[in-house]
């Protein structure tokens, strides 16, 4: 048992970045739907809303995932966050302006402010999506690490041609994903313009996603992971069919079966390598040289055994509670603060 | 400059600004969740108007805490990769442990709070506070474990080079962490009372200043109501009743930091004998506790300082609870440490270009003294302060001086310093250690780790530069907008957070009726 807990931790960090980008993505896609998709204010506010309740539970997958790699891998944790420095200090300043910028975006009455607000939602989308997806996909394909796990070379050494897919990957996954989840969660107007939306772009959001997919598992897959390809590019297209025939759930769902499946067989792939070296093969970090000590991954196995089901258990039940459709109908009008 | 020292301002900067807003949502929150309990019990307006109003400020405040938050779980990695190497079998599990635990339930149950008006069952409804507020008390736990185990570090021993965790009841029952989140905790209330306080008396005074409130000849109050009827009676209570508490909550803080942080010396006195040295500027060893020194604290030669005025035997009463034990200064632990952990850092690949520098083991001294003392002044001031305003509501009400209520608004700040203060004293202190090595005689031998090796050795000086200007200048901005939509929202009263309160006697904006199902009861 003690020798399979790095690898359960590898597969409970690819769990956590998959639940990351499957809750957080239409959130991020949202937010980047703000701009490009919703036409005027009361629309802008039917897509937030569609979120309001959930982006700041889905974003601690994004923490808990760093924080779990720390605790499981501290060397993964080390290498990766210190070689991409500046994506990342890109990534935590959109996500600092996305956040505050939900949050305050209604607190003022004014067409400036919001129209401000509106633009940070947008960067901050974008730019976390993107550097997320740019990140991940190093981490599959390498960095050029020394033998003690630090980068070799400057400060822009990661701009390669995989992180562009990979932040094309995300960005693109997380709009197609992000209209399905409009179609689910709105009704009027703005779903039926967001289906057709979707029918049209889905085709060619998911191709960075599966061509990412399809380059880690040629570099070092097995005929499972090759399984599981397949299984995403079926489900990619099951997800295209439900939307035309009018199945919004299915649609959803199916378009998250593609994003997990394309996720497993990217990590199934890289596995047992954690984060390769571009420079040389004997400087990998790998599940076992990366890892912590049994003892502490046992410890953080328990915690885990209870802390992620019921994670599971109340964030459904809050997309239970609110699981109305929003409407422009149920959006209250502006109010403005005014001193007594 | 080189990389360390950037890296450490931009540590310094982003932690003191992040823990400007945690305080106030651990502190706020906590309040807040008794005031809906109170409605929940007692069914009186007063109290959903107090909930709905300090609620308000405690969410614009809440977010500014989770997005500076975000990059706390980022930054070991960032800058301090080595650090994270050396730590992360036992650092990480506190953090990891916090993000699991906690932040989720904090984050799920608060999106449910705010959105959760009129949707969810009352009961569910302030449970779903309650979950949130228990659960940011529980992330302060871990971690201040975690910043324990840097500043007493056990249950580990080393392996490798690396810290190695054997025994995590050690860690996560260390006396520095158990001692230190209690403090935490009411160095957070303190910060809620305060602001409590403050804005209950400006909306007081603005009742009198507006003639609402008048002073009868026995000095009682007699409350009266504006034209709309929307600032009556029960406006009179909800500020009445939140300046009480606040201050309450002050004094009842303070008795609580004074209490875990005398506690905490004595732990000090033992685990980080040259941070008590440096926080009392003592250069020899001694009794009296210094109330002002003189002198050039920041010279490496100790004999410039002069106690100008000493309280004989508190320092060793705060140290170990007797009058005569003498506590040792600087000059005996100088060559303590030089000869326990080297005069020279070692001729090691990970210090760098910093291998074979000598070793500082003083800490910046003019920061110790002054933030331990800063920290005291402010939270002593702050109960005083509380005490005074305590008896002055006795009347119902508060002066009409326009200076006194100046005062209790800008005497919100007080316990804001005390805390950072305090977080600057101890970090600061524990220099130039990250991880201080632990003196106990059964302690774990050769578990520290030199400041200096703890920086990422692959990101170089032009990064750190960028991500240090560019935090800052972030974090400056925001802070301006923070502090702009808090006084806003401050200014307009509970209407500010209840604009049905405003739209009462406006029948424009009742068009799009109250009583209709679609309608979000809030909306973003």
């Amino acid at each position: 048992m003690t020798e399979l807990l790095p690898t359960i931790w590898f597969i409970l960090i690819s769990v956590l970045w998959t639940g990351f980008l499957f809750l957080e993505g239409f959130d991020l896609g949202v937010g980047m739907l703000m701009k490009l998709f919703a036409r005027t204010d009361r629309e802008r506010r039917v897509l937030l809303n569609t979120v309001g309740p959930v982006w700041d539970g889905n974003e601690v997958w994004l923490v808990t995932a760093i924080g779990a790699t720390l605790a499981a891998f501290p060397l993964w944790y080390a290498s990766l966050l210190s070689t991409l420095y500046l994506p990342f200090i890109l990534v935590l300043l959109a996500l600092i302006f996305r956040a505050v910028a939900f949050e305050y975006r209604g607190k003022m009455n004014s067409d400036q402010w919001r129209r401000r607000w509106d633009l940070a939602i947008f960067l901050g989308s974008f730019t976390a999506a993107a550097g997320i997806g740019a990140a991940l996909a190093l981490t599959t394909s390498g960095l050029p690490l020394n033998e003690n796990g630090d980068r070799v070379g400057g400060p822009f050494v990661w701009v390669t041609f995989d992180a562009f897919l990979g932040a094309a990957a995300v960005v693109l996954f997380c709009l197609a994903h992000a209209l399905a989840f409009l179609v689910l969660k709105t009704d009027g107007p703005i779903r039926e313009r967001a289906r057709k939306l979707l029918i049209r772009l889905l085709p060619l959001a998911v191709v960075p996603l599966l061509l990412w997919a399809a380059t880690v598992h040629l570099a070092g897959g097995t005929v499972w992971t090759g399984l599981i390809l397949a299984v995403a590019v079926a489900a990619a297209a099951a997800s295209w069919f439900a939307e035309w025939s009018s199945h919004d759930g299915w649609g959803f769902i199916w378009l998250g079966a593609a994003l997990a499946a394309s996720l497993a067989c990217i990590f199934g792939s890289a596995y047992p390598v954690v984060l390769p070296s571009t420079l040389s093969d004997a400087f990998n970090l790998t599940v076992e040289n990366a890892s912590s000590s049994p003892y502490t991954l046992g410890l953080m196995s328990i915690v885990a055994a209870i802390g992620v089901p019921l994670v599971l258990a109340y964030q459904g039940w809050t997309y239970w509670v609110f699981r109305k459709r929003v409407t422009e109908k149920s959006i209250p009008d502006a109010h403005s603060v005014s001193p007594l | 400059m080189e990389a360390l020292e950037i890296a450490r301002w931009q540590f310094g900067i982003t932690t003191v600004y992040h823990f400007l807003m945690v305080p106030l949502t651990i502190g706020l929150g906590l309040v807040v969740a008794v005031m809906q309990t109170l409605w929940y019990r007692t069914g009186k307006d007063h109290y959903l108007r107090m909930t709905k109003f300090w609620g308000k400020l405690f969410l614009i405040n809440f977010i500014m805490g989770v997005a500076t938050g975000l990059v706390q779980e980022f930054q070991f990695g960032l800058a301090w990769s080595e650090y994270s190497r050396f730590v992360g079998d036992v650092f990480g599990a506190p953090l990891a442990m916090e993000a699991l635990l906690a932040f989720f339930v904090e984050s799920t149950f608060l999106g449910l709070w705010i959105f959760g008006w009129q949707r969810l069952p009352k009961v569910l409804h302030l449970g779903a506070l309650w979950a949130a507020v228990v659960a940011s008390v529980f992330s302060a736990y871990f971690i201040i474990v975690a910043n324990s185990w840097m500043q007493h570090p056990v249950g580990v021993e080393l392996v490798d080079g690396r810290a190695r965790m054997v025994d995590a009841w050690a860690v996560f029952t260390n006396n520095t962490a158990l001692v230190a989140f209690t403090h935490t905790i009411f160095g957070a209330l303190a910060v809620a009372g305060g602001f409590l306080l403050g804005i209950a008396w400006y909306h007081l005074w603005k009742r009198r200043h507006d003639g609402l409130d008048t002073v009868d000849g026995d000095g009682k109050v007699v409350v009266g109501t504006d034209a709309s009827g929307s600032r009556g009676v029960i406006d009179h209570q909800v500020w009445l009743r939140s300046a009480r508490i606040g201050a309450v909550v002050a004094l009842i803080s303070f008795a609580g930091t004074a209490v875990s942080g005398d506690l905490q010396a004595k732990l000090m006195f033992e685990q980080q004998p040259m941070k008590m040295a440096a926080a009392e500027a003592a250069c020899h060893d001694g009794t009296g506790f210094s109330v002002l020194s003189v002198g050039n604290l920041g010279s490496q030669d100790c004999d410039d300082i002069v106690a100008v005025f000493e309280v004989p035997g508190l320092l060793s009463f705060l140290a170990n609870g007797d009058f005569t034990t003498e506590v040792k200064g600087v000059n005996t632990l100088l060559p303590e440490y030089k000869e326990q952990y080297g005069q020279t850092l070692p001729d090691d690949p990970m210090y760098g270009e910093r291998a074979g520098m000598s070793i500082d083991y003083l800490p910046v001294m003019e920061v110790t003294y002054w933030g331990f003392r800063i920290m005291i002044g402010f939270g002593a001031l702050a109960a005083f302060a509380a005490l005074v305003a305590l008896r002055i509501l006795r009347k119902g009400t508060v002066p009409e001086s326009r200076w006194l209520m100046r005062l209790a608004v800008f005497g919100i700040l007080a316990p804001f310093g005390a805390n950072s203060a305090g977080w600057i004293f101890t970090e600061m202190g524990r220099q130039p250690f990250v991880v201080a090595p632990n003196p106990d005689p059964s302690g774990i031998d050769g578990v520290f780790m030199f400041t200096a090796a703890a920086v990422s050795p692959g990101v170089s000086l032009a990064e750190l530069v960028f991500s240090l200007v560019a935090l800052t200048l972030v974090y400056a901005v925001l802070l301006v907008v923070e502090v702009k939509l808090l006084f806003t929202y401050v200014r307009g009263g509970v209407a500010s957070a209840m604009p049905e309160l405003a739209a009462r006697h406006d029948d424009d904006s009742s068009s799009r009726g109250k009583d209709d199902d679609d309608v979000l009861a809030f909306a973003y």
